[in-house]
């Protein structure tokens, strides 16, 4: 599989991520190397294998239902840019 | 002129009742302060790793297991990525491939009494995102993270609705499905509840699915309905005019009875869903299944069937009454304070229960008027103490705090008159007072008996029986 410039560019986007136009043949290039490294595994038989989710072969450990966070918003908003009424502050976001 | 059909599918975010987030230990109480039960792990700062919350997990089994689900030995986490300023992480935990709960089915009523199976497709775990605030600010939008990470369970069902009442029912039955079981309080105005419609419309006969529109965050019954009915409208209106319906995302808006378009859903795959490795996967045993499956109440339709069976009430009074759990554990207090009586108990309870409820605007949980009480004053209309018309003011009585039936009828007097000669002495006076009437009821007006009936239960201010009103009546008016 071989990513085109148009890839490139969809992929930054989603990802949020500044790509100079004049890089995105070198980008395209190296992350199609880099997919085309990955379908070598294609050739292996996997029909007998199970699908894993996780490499730890171990299972997801449960938690209590019980609150033991208490209120530290003065510590957290203390390194937000801007914070107003107790709300963190964002570039106005229209719906 | 084409015959439209229309495709309807819902997914229902069910807010679950736990005290604490689903993966982190800060509270899910609503209405703090903002950003006060925002944690490190629910505002995705560095170096967190969330922990699965097990009651969420379990609340997740009991909906599946009322729902004839497979509850799955081994789901997974993962990550739906997208930005939105109330989703500090970038991306949402949620479940993808393999969900905790699938395949399962419900049985609605429409308001004709037939009977539908809607299937449901699967129900899932995932994490709420946090509310953003547009008003009060100047080109800066205010994010409260209060809600971010509270655990919810996403209820999709197959396409199997095709109107926008039968979707009504539809979410009107999951919605008492959630409260039954205590996994939900469905409280619909703080959000607890909402849903989003995938709506299509195809010719009728036609088996391909059309292009659907999905409208997002609706959160009244009412808005459901309306917003479904407006987006058949306008897509029929659409196509009809020889235009397509694209696949996007649109809002209802309630002011204007409108949707509109919120954004283009342009690839289904823009959310890169994978595995989240902080996650592992979630096993649950069928052992722990059983141990839920016999902690699970008895669920509304087993609930009304025996209402029918054992209390002898019409299929609409055993449907009402065990609408809400509260409602038919009220109901059933009642009968049990009132020593039976439970067709009686069922017509207080819908009705002058329910209307002084909604009067008041308070839930049947905190009434004035306990089940014993209300079983109390049945007993006395049953023993003859007082009538029918009078119980009514006995209950309002009792509703403003003046006591229990038995302290209302002795402070005011209320006991019904049963004593047949003070009953006899008030029917001569009003037949002395009457020679008219008299004279037209034995010339064969029957009709005018009810003139007498109420002449005389005024006369004795309506504590008269009225049985033995009409009896002695009409003796003495044929003597």
């Amino acid at each position: 599989m071989s990513l085109d410039k148009d890839d490139v560019r969809q992929i930054a986007h989603l990802a949020r991520l500044a790509v100079d136009d004049q890089r995105l043949p070198e980008h395209a290039s190296n992350l199609s190397a880099i997919l085309e490294f990955v379908e070598a595994m294609d050739a292996v038989d996997t029909a007998a294998v199970e699908p894993l989710a996780h490499p730890l072969e171990m299972r997801q450990r449960l938690r209590p239902d019980q609150v033991s966070e208490e209120n530290q918003r003065e510590l957290f908003q203390s390194v937000a840019p801007a914070v107003e009424g107790g709300l963190y502050l964002v570039p106005r976001v229209i719906e | 002129m084409m015959e439209w059909e229309t495709v309807i599918g819902l997914e229902i975010h069910a807010q679950l009742a736990t005290r604490s987030k689903i993966f982190s230990g800060a509270s899910t109480a609503y209405g703090a302060d903002p950003n006060t039960q925002a944690c490190a792990v629910d505002l995705g700062l560095p170096g967190v790793l969330p922990v699965l919350n097990g009651e969420a997990v379990n609340m997740a089994v009991r909906f599946g297991l009322a729902t004839g689900c497979s509850i799955a030995p081994h789901s997974v986490f993962a990550r739906k990525n997208y930005f939105y300023p109330d989703l500090p992480k970038g991306y949402q935990i949620s479940q993808y491939e393999l969900p905790v709960v699938h395949d399962g089915e419900v049985t609605i009523e429409l308001d004709d009494g037939e009977t539908m199976r809607v299937g449901l497709t699967r129900a899932h775990l995932e994490e709420d995102a946090g509310k953003s605030l547009h008003e009060g600010f100047e080109g800066v939008t205010g994010i409260d993270l209060n809600r971010a990470g509270t655990p919810l369970l996403e209820i999709v069902s197959e396409p199997d609705l095709r109107s926008a009442r039968q979707a009504v029912a539809y979410m009107k039955k999951i919605h008492s499905l959630v409260r039954y079981l205590e996994i939900c309080d469905g409280n619909m105005q703080e959000g607890s509840f909402r849903c989003d419609a995938n709506v299509s419309i195809r010719p009728k006969g036609q088996a391909e699915f059309g292009t659907r529109a999905e409208i997002k965050n609706l959160n009244s019954f009412r808005f459901v309905e309306k917003a479904i009915n407006h987006e058949i409208e306008r897509q029929i209106d659409l196509v009809e005019s020889g235009g397509t319906v694209v696949q996007e995302t649109r809002l209802y808006d309630s002011v204007k009875g409108e949707t509109r378009s919120m954004r283009t859903k342009e690839e289904a795959n823009d959310y890169r869903y994978f595995p989240d490795p902080d996650l592992l996967p979630l096993e649950i045993t069928s052992e722990e299944v059983e141990r839920i499956r016999a902690t699970l109440p008895e669920l509304p339709d087993a609930k009304k069937q025996r209402f029918m069976a054992d209390y002898g009430l019409s299929a609409y009074d055993a449907g009402v009454l065990t609408a809400s759990r509260d409602q038919a554990d009220y109901f059933e207090a009642v009968v049990e304070a009132a020593g039976g009586e439970a067709k009686l108990a069922a017509n207080w309870v819908m009705g002058d229960l329910s209307g002084a409820l909604n009067r008041d605007g308070r839930e049947v949980g905190d009434s004035p008027v306990t089940p014993a009480m209300l079983g109390g004053m049945l007993k006395r209309i049953s023993d003859n103490t007082i009538s029918g018309k009078i119980a009514k003011d006995v209950f309002e009585a009792m509703w403003n705090d003046e006591g229990d039936a038995d302290a209302v009828i002795e402070a005011k007097g209320l006991k019904q008159v049963t004593d047949t000669g003070a009953i006899e002495a008030m029917i001569d006076e009003v037949i002395a007072a009457n020679p008219g009437q008299v004279e037209q009821y034995r010339a064969g007006k029957d009709k005018l008996l009810g003139f007498f009936v109420g002449q005389v239960m005024k006369a004795s201010k309506g504590k008269a029986n009225p049985a033995q009103v009409n009896e002695l009546l009409k003796k003495k008016l044929s003597g």
